[in-house]
This record gives C-alpha cells, sequence and structure tokens, in this order.
C-alpha cells in the first residue's frame, strides 16, 4: 500500500485493572479499507475497539490516526474529528427520540438539517418514527438508527462492535448491504464480528485475534473454514 | 368562596416555589443519578448570599440576584461537580448519598459560621414588599405574583433548555449512556457541570423567594425544601411536568388543610391524640404515599464493580476488640473530668446509635436516614412502661421498637436505594412531627429515661454510666457480628450483592429485608433506652440523624468497628468544640468536609486504620508485647508517675505509632529494626517524660501536638522498615515469564492440569 494507513495500532497493551487483554496488538487499517476482526469469546475484540475508540486508554503502545499519534486523546475528542463507533449492543439514547439522537450526531460538527435529510432519504423508516422513544423501536430499527449517525455524518473511520447481535438474520444481511455502500463511499471501516462469515463477505482483509494477540491477518476471501475453526476451538 | 380563592393563591405561590426547588433535584438527579440532600442547602446559603449583598452591602436588588443567581450559584454547582461529585462514579447509593449529606452538613456548618444565628440582622424584604394588586376581591402581594412567575419562567426555560437545546439533549442523553454520549463526541462532565451548575441556580432562586416570605433562618430554609422531595417523587425523578403538577397540588394541600383546619367542625384531637402536628407533616405523608405508588423497581443484578468489599469479622478479632474496649474504658475513665466522660458517653450513644446501620445498611445494603428516630422511640419505650428501668423493661422495649421497625419497613419493602432512603426520611418527619409532640410521649418537652437496674450493680455516677455504655456497645458489637456470620447475615450480604440472584435462589427478600429493619431498629432503640438521662424530642429529629447517617459511611458503615469510630467522631467532634474554642468554628464543618473525601475512600475510615493493625492482629505474641504496653503506660499513671496528659499522649503515640509497626518491625533487616526501635523509643520517651499538663497551657495545643508525634514517629519508622516504595508487580499472567509460551509448553500445560480431553 502506498498510502500511509489512516488507523494503525503499534503494540497495544490494554487491559482492566491489573489483567491485561491485549498482549501487544499491531493492527493497521488503510485508507477505504474494510477490515474484519474476528475472533472468539474473550479474544480482546471489544477491548481493541474500545482502545481504537478512545474509552480505553492502552497501558503500554500507540495508536496512530492518520500519521498522527493520539494515544491517550478521549473519546469525544476523536469522536469529534471523525472516527465514528457504533459500540457493542445498540449504539442508541432509548430515552431520546429518534430526532435527539440524531442531534447526539450534530457533535461530529454536520448540520442537522443535513443529517436529518440524509437519514430519512436512506431509512425511510426513521423519518416516520422521528417522534418516537428509540428505545422502543425494534432492534432492527434501533440498529438503523446507529448506523444512520455513520451514513449522516461521513466519518474518516467506522467502527462496528457486534452489529449482528441479538438481530434475526434477513435483518443482518439487510445491515452489512448498509455497511458495503459506506465503505464503498471510501470510509475506512473496522468490523468486530463473533460470526464471521455474515462479514467476511463485506471486508477485505481480516484479522485473527486470540488471547490478546493477532494471530493471523490477510485477505478475506483467503480465510477458511478450517482456519476459523482452528482459531475459535483451539486445535 | 373568597376565603377559597385566597387560599388558593396562597397555595399555588407555595407550590410555585416546591416546583423550582423540585426541578433543581430532578435535573441533577436525571443527569449525574445522584440524588442531591443537599439541594436546600446549596437554596439556603444562596438566600444568605442574596442577604449579604443586597441589605447588608446595600447592593441593588438586580445587581445582586445576578450576583447571586447567576455568578456564584452557578460557580458553587460546578465546583461541587467537578470536585465532589465526579469522584462518585462506581460507588454505591449509599455512599453516593452520604456525600450529598456530608455536603449538607458542611453548607450548614458554614452559614452557622459566617452569619451566627445569634446575630442581629436587617430584615430580609419582600420584593417589593408592601405593594399588592387587587385579583377578585383578594390582596395579593407582588411577591406572590412574581413567586408564581418565577415559576412558569423556569419551567418554560427547562423546558427549552432541555428538549431544544443541545445541550440539555445532551444532557438527557449521558443518563442513558455516557460512553455512547462521548462516542458522539459530547463531554459528559461538561454535561454534568452544566446540569449543576442550573441546579444550583434553581435552588438559590427558591431559596431566595422562600426567604422572602419566611424568615432568613437556616432551619425552616433546609427544611422547607425537605418537602419539595415530595413533588419530585411524583415526577418520578424525570419527569418535569409531574413534578411542577406535583408541586402544585402539594401547595394547594398544604393551604386548604389550613382552610379548613380553622373550621369549628375540624376535629382538634383522634383518638385521644392531638392532631396539632399533622400539618407540617403533611408534605411527608404525601412523599411517603407518593413513594409507595412508584412501580416495583426492577431487581438489581449484583455487579462486581463496587469499590467497597468488608472482609467478614473473625470471632476472635471481634472478642478481642469487645474485650479491649472495655478495658480501655475501665482504665481511662477515672482520669477524666466529669464534663469528658459525658461527653464520652455522648459518643458511645452515637456509636451505638450508628452501629445500628451496620447490620442494615453496611451488610444488606439498604438506606435508612431514621436511626435516630427508632432511639426516640427506644427512649420513649423505656420511660413509659414498668418496670422503672429494670433488664426486662430494657428487653421489651427493644421488642417493641423491632417490632415497630419491621412494621414500618413492610411499606418500605418494595422500595430500594434513594426510594427507600426518602422513605425512611419520610417516616423520621412524620414520627416527629405527630408521634413525639403527643402529651402521651414528650408531654412537656422532655422525660427522663431511667437508668438500667441491673442487679447487685448500682450505676449512679457518669462514670458507671460510661462504662455501662462501652459494655453494652461491646455486648451490641458482638451481636452485630454474630449475626454476619450466621446464615442470616450471608443473605443479607446476599440482598445487597444482587437481590436478583438471591431471589433466584430461592430466598426470601422480604424476610431478609424484615429482619435487616428489625434489628436494626432494635439496636437503635437500645441506644435511646440507655439514655438514662433527660432527653428532648429535638434529639431524634431527622436532620440529627443525618449526620450520624454520614458518620457511620465515614467510619465504615459495614463494621462494627467503623460504627464505632464514626459515633466517637461524632462526640468526638463537639468534644473538640468545648475544649478548643478557637477551632469551634472549624468543627461546625469538620463532619461535612470529612464526609466529602467519601468518594475516594469509600469503604470509611476505620477499614483503613483497620488494614494498619491487621498484621498485627495475625500474631498473638505481638498482641501480647502490645496490651502489656498499654498496661505499662497505664501502671505508670496510675502510680502516679506521670500526669492524665502525658498518659494520654503516651498511650496513642503507642497505639497508633508503635503497635501498628511492631510487625513490620520484627521481620525487617536488624539494621532498620535498631534504627525504627530507636526512632520509636524516642518518640515515647518524649511522649511519656515531657509532663504534658504543665509543658503545654491549651488542650488544643496539646491535641495538635498528639497528631503530630503519632504521624512523626509513626510514619517515620515505617518509613524506615518498609526499605524500598512498592514494587508494581506485572499482570498476574506475565509474572515471571521472559518469553512467550511456546504451542507444546501449552500443551503439556494442558495435560498436567487435566483440561485435554
Amino acid at each position: 500500500m502506498s498510502t500511509p494507513p489512516i488507523l494503525e495500532l503499534r503494540n497495544v497493551r490494554a487491559g482492566y485493572g491489573s489483567i491485561d487483554v491485549l498482549h501487544g496488538v499491531n493492527l493497521s487499517i488503510g485508507r477505504g479499507e474494510v477490515v474484519a476482526l474476528l475472533g472468539p469469546n474473550g479474544a480482546g475484540k471489544s477491548t481493541t475497539i474500545k482502545v481504537i475508540s478512545g474509552l480505553l486508554r492502552p497501558s503500554a503502545g500507540h495508536l496512530i490516526v492518520a500519521g498522527r499519534d493520539v494515544t491517550g486523546a478521549s473519546a469525544s475528542a476523536l469522536a469529534r474529528a471523525g472516527l465514528c463507533t457504533i459500540p457493542e449492543g445498540r449504539g442508541i439514547f432509548p430515552n431520546l427520540t429518534v430526532r435527539e439522537n440524531l442531534l447526539m450526531a450534530t457533535f461530529s460538527g454536520h448540520k442537522m438539517s443535513d443529517i436529518e435529510e440524509r437519514t430519512y432519504a436512506r431509512f425511510p423508516r426513521l423519518g416516520e418514527r422521528r417522534t418516537q422513544l428509540a428505545g422502543t423501536m425494534s432492534g432492527g430499527e434501533q440498529q438503523m438508527l446507529s448506523l444512520a449517525r455513520a451514513l449522516a455524518t461521513d466519518p474518516a473511520i467506522l467502527l462496528l462492535d457486534e452489529l449482528s447481535m441479538g438481530l434475526a438474520p434477513l435483518i443482518v444481511a439487510e445491515l452489512y448491504a448498509q455497511v458495503a455502500a459506506i465503505a464503498a463511499e471510501g470510509v475506512s471501516v473496522l468490523v468486530v464480528e463473533q460470526f464471521a462469515r455474515t462479514v467476511l463477505g463485506v471486508a477485505d482483509t481480516a484479522v485473527l485475534l486470540a488471547h490478546g494477540t493477532v494471530r493471523m491477518a490477510g485477505k478475506a476471501s483467503e480465510i477458511g473454514d478450517d482456519v476459523l475453526a482452528g482459531a475459535y476451538l483451539g486445535s | 368562596m373568597q376565603e377559597l380563592l385566597t387560599f388558593t393563591i396562597i397555595g399555588l405561590s407555595t407550590g410555585a416555589i416546591y416546583a423550582v426547588v423540585a426541578s433543581g433535584l430532578v435535573v441533577t438527579y436525571t443527569t449525574s443519578g445522584i440524588f442531591n440532600l443537599a439541594h436546600g442547602a446549596t437554596g439556603m446559603l444562596s438566600a444568605f448570599t442574596y442577604w449579604q449583598l443586597r441589605f447588608d452591602w446595600d447592593l441593588p436588588a438586580p445587581l445582586a440576584l445576578f450576583i447571586t443567581l447567576f455568578v456564584l450559584c452557578p460557580l458553587f454547582g460546578i465546583v461541587t461537580e467537578r470536585f465532589v461529585m465526579r469522584g462518585l462514579q462506581g460507588t454505591t447509593e449509599v455512599v453516593r448519598l452520604s456525600v450529598t449529606v456530608a455536603l449538607f452538613a458542611f453548607m450548614i456548618g458554614l452559614a452557622n459560621w459566617i452569619w451566627p444565628n445569634d446575630a442581629s440582622r436587617e430584615a430580609f424584604l419582600k420584593f417589593y414588599e408592601g405593594n399588592s394588586i387587587s385579583i377578585g376581591g383578594f390582596n395579593v402581594s407582588w411577591h406572590r405574583l412574581i413567586t408564581f412567575g418565577c415559576a412558569v419562567v423556569v419551567a418554560i426555560i427547562l423546558r427549552i433548555v432541555l428538549y431544544k437545546t443541545r445541550m440539555g439533549v445532551a444532557m438527557r442523553a449521558v443518563v442513558d449512556d455516557r460512553n455512547l454520549t462521548e462516542l458522539n463526541g459530547g463531554r459528559p462532565d461538561r454535561v454534568s457541570m452544566f446540569a449543576w451548575g442550573i441546579s444550583a441556580s434553581l435552588a438559590g432562586l427558591a431559596g431566595i423567594l422562600l426567604a422572602g416570605d419566611q424568615q432568613l433562618n437556616i432551619e425552616p430554609l433546609v427544611l422547607l425544601v425537605i418537602n419539595a422531595y415530595a413533588a419530585a417523587i411524583i415526577g418520578r425523578l424525570k419527569s418535569l411536568p409531574l413534578t411542577f403538577l406535583g408541586a402544585g397540588l402539594l401547595g394547594l394541600l398544604d393551604a386548604y388543610y389550613l382552610m379548613v383546619s380553622d373550621e369549628s367542625w375540624f376535629p382538634q384531637t383522634a383518638f385521644g391524640f392531638s392532631l396539632s402536628g399533622v400539618r407540617s407533616a403533611l408534605p411527608t405523608i404525601v412523599l411517603f404515599i407518593a413513594l409507595l405508588a412508584r412501580p416495583q423497581s426492577r431487581l438489581r443484578v449484583g455487579t462486581t464493580k463496587l469499590r467497597e468489599e468488608n472482609r467478614v469479622p473473625e470471632w476472635r478479632t471481634a472478642i478481642m476488640g469487645a474485650v479491649a474496649l472495655v478495658v480501655v474504658v475501665v482504665g481511662i475513665s477515672g482520669m477524666l473530668t466529669r464534663s469528658n466522660t459525658l461527653l464520652l458517653l455522648n459518643g458511645f450513644t452515637f456509636a451505638m446509635v450508628t452501629l445500628s446501620l451496620v447490620p442494615l445498611t453496611g451488610y444488606a445494603g439498604q438506606m435508612s436516614l431514621a436511626p435516630l428516630t427508632f432511639a426516640g422511640l427506644g427512649a420513649i419505650a423505656m420511660s413509659k412502661l414498668p418496670g422503672d428501668g429494670n433488664l426486662v423493661t430494657l428487653v421489651v422495649a427493644i421488642a417493641i421498637v423491632a417490632i415497630v421497625g419491621a412494621i414500618v419497613a413492610l411499606p418500605a419493602l418494595r422500595l430500594s436505594g434513594i426510594y427507600l432512603a426518602l422513605a425512611t426520611a419520610a417516616f423520621a418527619v412524620m414520627v416527629s412531627k405527630i408521634v413525639f409532640n403527643q402529651r402521651q410521649t414528650f408531654q412537656t418537652g422532655n422525660i427522663t429515661v431511667p437508668v438500667l437496674r441491673i442487679p447487685f450493680v448500682t450505676i449512679d455516677t457518669p462514670r458507671a454510666r460510661l462504662i455501662l455504655a462501652s459494655v453494652c456497645f461491646a455486648i451490641l458489637g458482638l451481636i452485630v457480628v454474630a449475626v454476619r456470620r450466621s446464615r442470616l447475615g450471608r443473605r443479607l450480604v446476599a440482598l445487597k450483592d444482587s437481590p436478583a440472584a438471591a431471589a433466584t435462589l430461592g430466598m426470601s427478600l422480604t424476610r431478609t429485608k424484615l429482619a435487616a429493619f428489625a434489628i436494626s431498629a432494635g439496636i437503635a432503640a437500645c441506644a435511646g433506652a440507655l439514655a438514662g438521662d433527660k432527653v428532648s424530642p429535638q434529639q431524634y429529629e431527622f436532620t440529627q440523624s443525618l449526620p450520624i447517617v454520614l458518620l457511620a459511611v465515614v467510619g465504615g458503615v459495614g463494621s462494627v468497628a467503623g460504627a464505632l469510630f464514626g459515633g466517637l467522631l461524632l462526640g468526638g467532634n463537639s468534644v473538640l468544640a468545648t475544649i478548643v474554642p478557637t477551632v469551634k468554628n472549624l468543627t461546625k464543618i469538620g463532619p461535612g468536609t470529612v464526609g466529602i473525601t467519601l468518594g475516594r475512600n469509600p469503604q470509611g475510615a476505620a477499614a483503613q486504620i483497620g488494614d494498619s493493625f491487621r498484621p498485627l492482629i495475625e500474631q498473638p505474641r505481638l498482641i501480647a508485647v502490645s496490651a502489656a504496653g498499654a498496661f505499662g503506660i497505664w501502671a505508670l499513671d496510675a502510680t502516679d508517675v506521670i500526669s492524665h496528659w502525658s498518659f494520654f499522649v503516651a498511650s496513642v503515640v503507642w497505639i497508633l505509632a508503635v503497635s501498628p509497626n511492631l510487625p513490620a518491625l520484627t521481620a525487617a533487616a536488624p539494621g532498620r529494626r535498631v534504627m525504627a526501635g530507636a526512632w520509636l523509643t524516642v518518640g515515647l520517651v518524649i511522649a511519656a517524660g515531657v509532663d504534658w499538663s504543665t509543658a503545654l497551657d491549651a488542650t488544643g495545643k496539646r491535641i495538635i501536638l498528639i497528631i503530630g508525634l503519632v504521624a512523626l514517629f509513626g510514619v517515620g519508622a515505617q518509613r524506615v522498615v518498609e526499605n524500598s516504595p512498592r514494587v508494581h508487580s506485572a499482570s498476574p499472567d506475565l509474572a515471571g515469564l521472559d518469553t512467550n509460551f511456546s504451542r507444546e509448553d501449552i500443551e503439556l500445560a494442558e495435560q498436567k492440569i487435566g483440561v485435554v480431553l
């Protein structure tokens, strides 16, 4: 790759209290690249996302965005700089209305009218429910709302943590179609998934995480069932 | 009809003040999850500040208002958030509530200090005093209209801020998900500061309006705000429209009650009891009902993130502690003056009341703000029951109050956390307004609680009462330890750790909570029944309970030692105020200041001190050395070799500086052992050798000296024996490894521990 990566983790160690979860993770995402972060339970996927998004400060190593060392920057500063994170579970505020949820996306510097316009154009169902409390919508609609933030604020990097959690396969497929559309606009995406098959179709590169270190990184199309099984089952 | 209109207007303007106060409570609760018991005190302080600017320094009213409401109040709120409340994330509700109690105590102390109660002051005037307009034939003062107008304006502004501005939406977003707010680019810390700033201004506005209506006195200003809790609860602590509605209803209810209670047909007594206190208890009755009408809260699932943890007390430690306590009290009680004996006695009474919170709050995690109410009931029972204070009377009194405690807990069972705390607060106010002012309880304002009569022993001197109190505390402490170590104790802790898990195991939450309340009420009743003196209802009021709760948490509500520490600290604070007049004002804000630091050390002070003694307790030989040393110092005093003050200084140095260092001293390298030993000996010789009763002329100086000696020699010796700073250990899964495991290593390890199929 000729251009420098948009996001890079160099030898990152991080954990909770005295327990380390990540033991030196190296990872890089090129501009416009879609990277799938795979791994079994407890591999450190969500911790990696927390480090990148700024919610968790690494105990060692560096977080580099667009060539600048931003280790230790706050989550809100990173978010305003163009990093969009959709956290595990539902990335919405259940007790705010759909519209108020979108208002929260204006911290990225975009105008509310633009955000609303783009969201309702992409998800007409959210337009119908703009005054409804977000927490009272269906799981799929909630996940649409959280994706809307990524769609409407065209971030430099999008981090997705377990988008499929608790959703019907049909809706998951629909959501990943949206992810593909976002990626097609040139956004660099890091997708975390436990269900590897759902995401490998969208991703260019796959990174396999186990026990807090990167086990394998390569083209998504080259990751076969045997590799996945090996990583997940530990044989 | 005319009269109805009059009282409607009065009621609405009272309601308007409640609304402003309650909306401030709601704003901070929804944004930071902290129910600010000090909210009323903020209003009080703001009213005083406004008085200072407007009437004492003669600033024009708009300027004084602007400085108070838009500069000082927001600043105060922001500082509170930044330096006090922010440290409370991840602590239990008990600690959070206690910190607001601390703030409450701090502000009342501060107001007492700056604006002493007895000083004569310029009158606090209403806005446009003397002006009124006629509405429907009734003269309404401008002040009332302004009050009402303020509430309307506040309602509109809050509505706009919270729902139309991004800051307001972010305030509500933080409640939903703090991390997600950050991921959106919002700054939760700033949002919270903003919320606390608004809230302080609202409290300030209400305080100023109220002070015009009432008088500029600390107590009524603080207490009237407690009435607004009911409005906030009607709004379920989150809905502002419902809060305003509740406030209006509350104001009207009060006004109409006032209207009809003057009528001839209105009963003045019921079943022989006077109804005179009902009006002032109305808001708390509404609060109680509103709490009970709340939908059942979901059972909380336990988390492991709580920062507090308490060990299970060992029998050996408990018994040793109990014996040591009594021995020490017997030893020193002979040297104390009569007034100091009474003060220490007072400290033990407080300690017994704080002890009542250990099983309830410390073990079971149920917050009660009414410990003194049960003590008051105990005192009444002891003096009214036949038997003139013999042991049977005591037991019956305790049993009756324990049953009352369980009965009171019954309706409150479905509540938890802050709602339970408020229900107990409502109960405390109701009892002191309605029960304690009856002819049948405190008929003349005072009753005499008989001294406990024990066969073959006469207890007639203060010293004997002090020893009795220490013995009773020791026995109650052992009972509490026994409870903790029993099946019931484990259930109490389970109730605190995870109600959901406890319920799914088939444990009856109801019975466990009832037991906790009954035990707690019983212990508090015992404290009241042992008062052995004249008592007045003011001693058992709700506002008196707050410092007790606070110091129980400061001392460490999870342990008996913590209760003793907290109780004695509360007693000692008043000791300090009487013997060192120069720090009198400091002692006013003392408990509050101590409590505010809780966020940093939620386990309480006793746990910290206890930790430094823990290595000692594990070595019986060293305990013997420690006890022998203390006895030796006492013997020197008893044989008049050294003065009382030298004894006091030396024994404190021995207990706090030498004893905790003994284990490290015996384990240290020989060279360091000699050095540290010599250093400690020098300290002891200075402490015991100088006759402090003549060397220093004031008790205050002696106390400062003691603190200095303990710090200098205790910490000094500790530094010497702990020769190296603590090493930060690496992550446990990396410790001692310089290479990564190979696959073969892992397979080998797995075979060894048998995890391979």
